[in-house]
């Protein structure tokens, strides 16, 4: 097994940080937030949770939406953009929960930076306030992790 | 299990004065005088901080003489840490998927190696 412990904690008022270690490339890293039929098996929370809409068009300006269903009627989803893609390193983009209601928006920093023989990964969110910042980890994280980046998630 | 108590415990915190104080309370109960000391706050702006924790269930208070001293409440505490791991523990199982997910992807590649002659396994 490897080391591969997430921290999760808040920085300031209004972000949370979250790092993983994994056992792969930046590349495959990279590949695996933005193309729509690796998404689909990974981001989904606790168990019994599926997304079967993954729009993830992964260009400047292009669109991300989510939807999530447990198959016994409880289903949400996300919208967001892409706003800068450095391939391999780093996404930058934006994203809501739709609770139904949107939460406010969270910009989302992820970077890949390779070491040794995997990648450390630095998933950065910003909330526009600390009150939003409480209220994700309070509530839309629980919906979004349902709950999974949160989810955040310092955010904490 | 979530609950508007906890949201409230949440809100509450997001106030940095309101930390500072359940800091302070960490080290022991405190009066308002003692608590409003390190802040440029009147005391009863420092109250409406209290009034705030106290309705989140995160302190208490007790009456000693013509003081109310204010402490800690675990049980508050306890609930957010509890919610805390909880989505901790959504994104790590999250998380633990994707290391499949790149195992495969992993196995997938070297396949597509083996598949194509002209590609030169540099590894």
């Amino acid at each position: 097994m490897t080391m591969t412990k997430m921290t999760l904690k808040t920085e300031g008022d209004t972000h949370v940080l979250v790092t993983r270690r994994f056992a792969a490339s930046p590349e495959a890293l990279y590949r695996a937030h933005t193309e729509p039929k690796l998404i689909q098996k990974w981001l989904l929370g606790p168990e019994g949770w599926t997304m079967p809409v993954c729009i993830s068009d992964a260009q400047t300006g292009g669109s991300i939406r989510y939807e999530w269903t447990d198959g016994k009627g409880g289903a949400f989803h996300l919208t967001g953009e892409f706003l800068e893609l450095e391939p391999y390193s780093r996404i930058l983009h934006v994203e809501r929960m739709h609770l139904p209601d949107p939460t406010p928006d969270n910009h989302v920093e992820t970077r890949f930076d390779a070491e040794g023989a995997g990648t450390l990964m630095t998933l950065r969110m910003t909330l526009p306030d600390a009150r939003t910042r409480a209220v994700m980890l309070a509530s839309g994280m629980e919906r979004g992790m349902e709950a999974s980046y949160v989810r955040l998630d310092g955010m904490i | 299990m979530y609950t508007s108590s906890l949201d409230a415990a949440f809100a509450a915190l997001a106030d940095p004065t309101r930390r500072a104080i359940l800091a302070r309370l960490a080290a022991g109960e405190a009066t308002v005088t003692q608590l409003a000391e390190p802040f440029e706050f009147t005391q009863p702006a420092i109250s409406q901080h209290l009034k705030v924790l106290e309705g989140a269930g995160l302190i208490a208070s007790r009456v000693d003489g013509t003081k109310r001293p204010r402490r800690l409440v675990g049980a508050g505490i306890e609930a957010m840490d509890e919610w805390l791991a909880m989505v901790r523990e959504a994104m790590e199982r999250n998380y633990d998927r994707l290391d499949d997910v790149l195992a495969a992807m992993e196995i997938d590649k070297s396949k597509e190696r083996k598949r194509d002659d002209d590609d030169k396994d540099d590894t």
